[in-house]
């Protein structure tokens, strides 16, 4: 257009190559761009407040209520501890490794952000072109966080945390192990380490691959926990143990930067057994063609009825400040339904519907994910070290390796053979059940025999 | 305790990476030591070798204040001994006095005492239980069990107006009366009781990770448990079917019927179950007691001055932790001259060593929490 | 353009981390400079359409062998041993060394006549989609003409694994007896 603004901008623009180039580049990259900002800016926000559900969902089930005061039902809370975290005073302990004791939580952070980068969001969201490699980056980037533990716990200078730090990376290390093994199972089926072909696969086979391969899932499940250390395989963490872990060390905004690099993990682990098991960004029933419509409104209306309940929820609020931060709430959660039904009233819009609705039925799976590890937390009691490592090595690894040998057979059978898929599904996994029975049978042998103890003579009356 | 740590240093030095031995220091401040416990640990990379428990960092002198203190004045003090089971404490103290002057409680004193014990018993192990399985990793029985205990402290908020340390039994009686609605509130309890013990039961006891963290943990044998002088959860877990409640009967105990349960191999897991179904039978007797609390006195033949004639008694009980014992010497003047406490948790501290050896570091957690001990018992 | 930045980016990168590497007092100090080289490098990979290269390069090469290279300098204490051993020809191989890169670049730049970037020690690269994806293609290689030397070594990783696990478990069984 010949408006001034524009032409003005036009001239300047085009005054050197240098511009130029700048320009053009930015014509090319500035979806990845402005998705590579929105993962860097959105993530620690967004795991901010997974903190805070899950601080909700303990509380829900330990039967209190968790965060109340800092916003209506503690919505404000991450905020808050956001800002105590930044201005606290910044401790580095006189004989910590000053250099590296810096260096390491941006390290977690960083490999846990940079995984990200080759995750589908959705068709459309993502920030690496669909790289050859997909899941491969995933995993291996993501799997560069150990430097961050390790580096930490050696930087405090303390015995304590150089224990648990090289615990956790044994820990990390093993559980790696059988989570690439199951994930291998996974990639058998879809026949490529692209992202968008293991949806697409999972699109064309009209299934997904949970439930063609769900000892692998299963697998990938435990694997999964144990790499991102949470319960019950958070020994190294835990303070009820002697060592009090890598982080005892780090205070205010550091430790956040750990915290929220276990979280951003959590994050990119939930997006790889999405995209490998429950089928990425595509809608249940993605073949049904006539619940297209039904399903492609679902969103919108969901988020809609999540607007309607934080209004009746205003209405009870004790404070006014209180009232007015839900009725907020309450027009964003409109504001995003709007979003969601524009495309499907306004016709030249229409090309957004996959992208939106995928980006939900993604983010909704991988929010199903972490529900599950947040349960598990609050569930089980802790494994103990010798007994984590030895799951993780007796049983996991060979459940994994069968696993892989029982899929390809399950498609060798079904693909080769023309047997009905289904049929060689169950054959199959019911094969690796019966191997992981042995496993876990094995595993009690050991377990009892370990664990008594080494015989000291019993003399209890000597002085 | 230290000889025997040098003397394991010199035989047993071959340790796995030729290193020297490790003091660890689990020092008085530690969220799982249950107080101010300090425990030394030698280890072997993650074997313990030896342990030395430092204590006394809680010690109040209260045998001390007892001689300076008239017999009714001192019954608060022992409250705060154990202060998780308070009326246990109380109850010891009361009936050893009540010995010593050879007077006898009327029976609907002893009934009602006999169902806040009982109560007592129930709160106790679930502090425990919580308390326990929280160091062990399990976040949530916690909540569970402090909110059934909750329901018990209000029952003693109704009838003494205090929830913890609760000085509800005086000597020779009670004070109070049982409220109105005492014996509907101690039903309604019990008869919710069971269906929450069945929710511990749920997440607990057939969870392998809890098996696994429990079984063949801090095995004590019966010989261990005789000689060291555990007592109460511990020494039925190993086998040996002692309860005072059924050996001396006491209070009113005789009156009910109940089962002791017994374990077989004494590790952790055992006195897990033996706690569980203490708990279950606690419950038992309270329903049994409130359906026929006797009419009658509350207090007995015991004047406002307590002069008792010079003499020496014994008494002891089966509390929450085990036998909870009180040697009072009295000279003929109304404080006594020496009061000596026996308490359970102190007698079974000093069988942490014997457990703990040869086991993990992380299993030290466990073994602290399976000997439930209190440190305001253990230092006085 | 921006692959001549992105490959300034990575050698720069490369070559500081070496060259702090080597000069480090600090064991610690030198692994993760050597983690940050060998990172730069699977830049330069990943710059030569080589992703699977690249991958590989983090997974094993940072992820395990520098793995190991921390766990060894936590573990041991390395002060010692270097008290011990004396090399008396130190400074004699240091600077036959720079003596023969010396020779290596001035006959590089003798014969190329061009400064680096100038189009001879890149080569073009080809374009992406004439390409078979990288795994496919070293995973068909792999399986159809290098079969037997693949089977030979994992039958030796099998060995060095149980090698390892021996030599670990018999250490524990001599000094427990």
């Amino acid at each position: 257009m010949s408006h001034p603004v524009t032409q003005a901008l036009g001239c300047v623009l085009s005054i050197s190559p240098t511009m130029q180039a700048v320009v053009a580049f930015l014509k090319t990259w500035w979806v990845e761009l402005v998705c590579g900002v929105v993962i860097v800016a959105a993530v620690p926000l967004v795991a901010g407040y997974v903190v805070l559900v899950e601080r909700k969902l303990m509380a829900d089930m330990q039967a209190r209520l968790g965060p109340m005061r800092v916003g209506p039902h503690g919505l404000l809370q991450p905020i808050a501890d956001a800002v105590k975290l930044l201005i606290k005073e910044d401790i580095i302990p006189r004989d910590a490794d000053a250099f590296i004791f810096w260096f390491a939580p941006v390290i977690s952070m960083v490999a846990a952000l940079t995984s990200m980068g080759a995750i589908y969001f959705g068709p459309a969201f993502r920030v690496a072109q669909d790289i050859n490699i997909g899941i491969l980056f995933v995993i291996g980037v993501s799997s560069l966080g150990f430097l961050g533990i390790i580096l930490g716990g050696w930087a405090s200078n303390s015995h304590y945390s150089i224990m648990g730090a090289l615990r956790s990376t044994a820990q990390l290390v093993s559980y790696e192990t059988a989570g690439g093994l199951a994930i291998i199972s996974a990639l058998l089926l879809s026949g490529s380490l692209k992202i968008r072909a293991i949806v697409d696969a999972q699109s064309d086979q009209h299934v997904w691959f949970l439930f063609l391969a769900p000892v692998a899932f299963f697998t990938y499940l435990v694997a999964s926990i144990a790499e991102t250390n949470r319960a019950p395989f958070d020994l190294p963490e835990a303070e009820s143990e002697l060592v009090a872990g890598y982080m005892t060390e780090y205070s205010g905004f550091r430790w956040a930067l750990y915290f929220l690099g276990e979280y951003a993990n959590m994050i990119v682990v939930a997006s790889v057994a999405t995209t490998l098991f429950l089928g990425g960004w595509l809608r249940p029933f993605s073949n049904v063609r006539w619940l297209d419509i039904p399903m492609g409104v679902l969103p919108a209306l969901l988020i809609a009825a999540l607007g309607v309940y934080c209004i009746y929820r205003a209405g009870k609020q004790p404070v006014k400040v209180q009232l007015g931060f839900m009725w907020v709430v309450a027009l964003c959660c409109f504001g995003v339904a709007v979003i969601y039904l524009v495309p499907w009233l306004v016709a030249p819009l229409r090309f957004a519907i996959p992208g939106l609705n995928g980006a939900f039925w993604f983010l909704f799976k991988v929010a199903v994910y972490i529900y599950v590890f947040m349960w598990l937390r609050f569930t089980l009691p802790r494994y103990r070290f010798d007994q984590l490592m030895h799951l993780g090595w007796y049983i996991l690894i060979p459940l994994a390796i069968v696993n892989i040998f029982s899929v390809g057979i399950a498609m060798f059978l079904s693909l080769e053979l023309g047997w009905n898929r289904w049929l060689a599904v169950m054959l199959t996994t019911a094969f690796t059940l019966a191997v992981s029975l042995l496993l876990v049978r094995l595993h009690d042998k050991h377990a009892s025999a370990a664990s008594s103890t080494s015989a000291v003579p019993s003399d209890s009356y000597a002085g | 305790m230290a000889d025997s740590i040098q003397n394991d240093a010199s035989q047993q030095n071959n340790t796995l990476l030729g290193a020297d031995e490790l003091v660890l220091n689990m020092g008085p401040q530690h969220p799982s030591t249950h107080g101010v416990l300090r425990v030394k640990l030698k280890l072997d990379g993650e074997r313990v070798r030896g342990t030395e428990c430092v204590i006394g960092y809680l010690h109040r002198g209260v045998e001390k204040i007892a001689e300076n203190r008239t017999y009714q004045q001192f019954a608060p003090y022992v409250d705060r001994m154990d202060y998780v089971a308070a009326v246990s404490n109380g109850l010891g103290y009361c009936e050893a006095v009540e010995k010593l002057l050879q007077v006898e409680v009327p029976i609907r004193a002893r009934v009602i005492r006999t169902i806040l014990t009982e109560l007592q018993r129930i709160a106790s192990h679930l502090v425990w239980l919580g308390t326990h399985a929280l160091d062990i990793g399990a976040l949530t029985p916690l909540f569970y069990c402090f909110r059934e205990r909750e329901e018990i402290l209000k029952i003693f908020e109704k009838y003494c107006g205090a929830r913890l340390t609760t000085h509800a039994f005086r000597i020779g009686g009670l004070q109070y009366e049982s409220y109105d609605g005492f014996e509907k509130d101690v039903e309604r309890f019990c008869k919710d009781f069971e269906r929450r013990i069945q929710d511990y039961v749920d997440l607990l006891t057939g969870n392998s990770i809890w098996i696994g963290r429990t079984r063949n943990v801090g095995v004590l044998s019966a010989e261990d448990c005789i000689a060291l002088g555990a007592t109460g959860p511990i020494l039925r877990a190993s086998g040996v079917k002692w309860d005072l409640r059924k050996a001396q009967p006491y209070a009113a105990y005789d009156r009910y019927e109940f089962e002791i349960p017994i374990g077989t191999n004494g590790d952790t897991y055992d006195r897990y179950m033996v706690r569980m179904e203490e708990m279950r039978q606690s419950r038992r007797i309270c329903l049994q007691a409130i359906e026929n609390i006797p009419e009658g006195a509350i207090f007995g033949k015991v004047g406002k001055v307590i002069k008792p004639a010079p003499g020496e008694v014994y008494h002891s009980i089966e509390a929450p932790k085990g036998i909870l014992g009180y040697y009072i010497v009295s000279d003929g003047t109304t404080q006594p001259y020496r009061v000596r406490i026996r308490p359970p948790s102190f007698v079974n501290l000093q069988a942490l060593d014997k457990m703990i050896r040869g086991h993990l570091v992380a299993d030290v957690v466990a073994v602290i929490g399976t000997l439930d001990i209190v440190l305001g018992e253990v230092d006085r | 353009m921006l692959d001549s930045i992105f490959f300034y980016f990575f050698a720069g990168v490369a070559v500081l981390s070496a060259g702090l590497m080597v000069t480090r007092r600090n064991a610690l100090h030198s692994a993760v400079c050597l983690v940050a080289t060998l990172l730069a490098i699977a830049g330069i990979f990943l710059q030569l359409r080589a992703e699977f290269l690249f991958i590989t390069q983090i997974i094993l090469y940072v992820g395990g062998i520098m793995v190991l290279f921390i766990f060894v300098i936590m573990l041991v204490r390395l002060d010692a041993p270097i008290h011990q051993i004396r090399f008396r020809l130190q400074r004699f191989v240091a600077v036959l060394v720079i003596l023969a890169l010396a020779f290596e670049g001035v006959v590089i730049l003798l014969l190329a006549r061009k400064l680096p970037g100038e189009g001879l020690l890149i080569q073009g690269s080809a374009p992406a989609d004439k390409l078979p994806p990288n795994s496919e293609a070293l995973a068909k290689s792999l399986f159809s003409d290098y079969l037997l030397p693949f089977e030979i070594a994992s039958v030796l990783l099998l060995v060095a694994m149980v090698g390892a696990v021996v030599m670990a478990k018999s250490r524990k069984r001599t000094s427990e007896s």
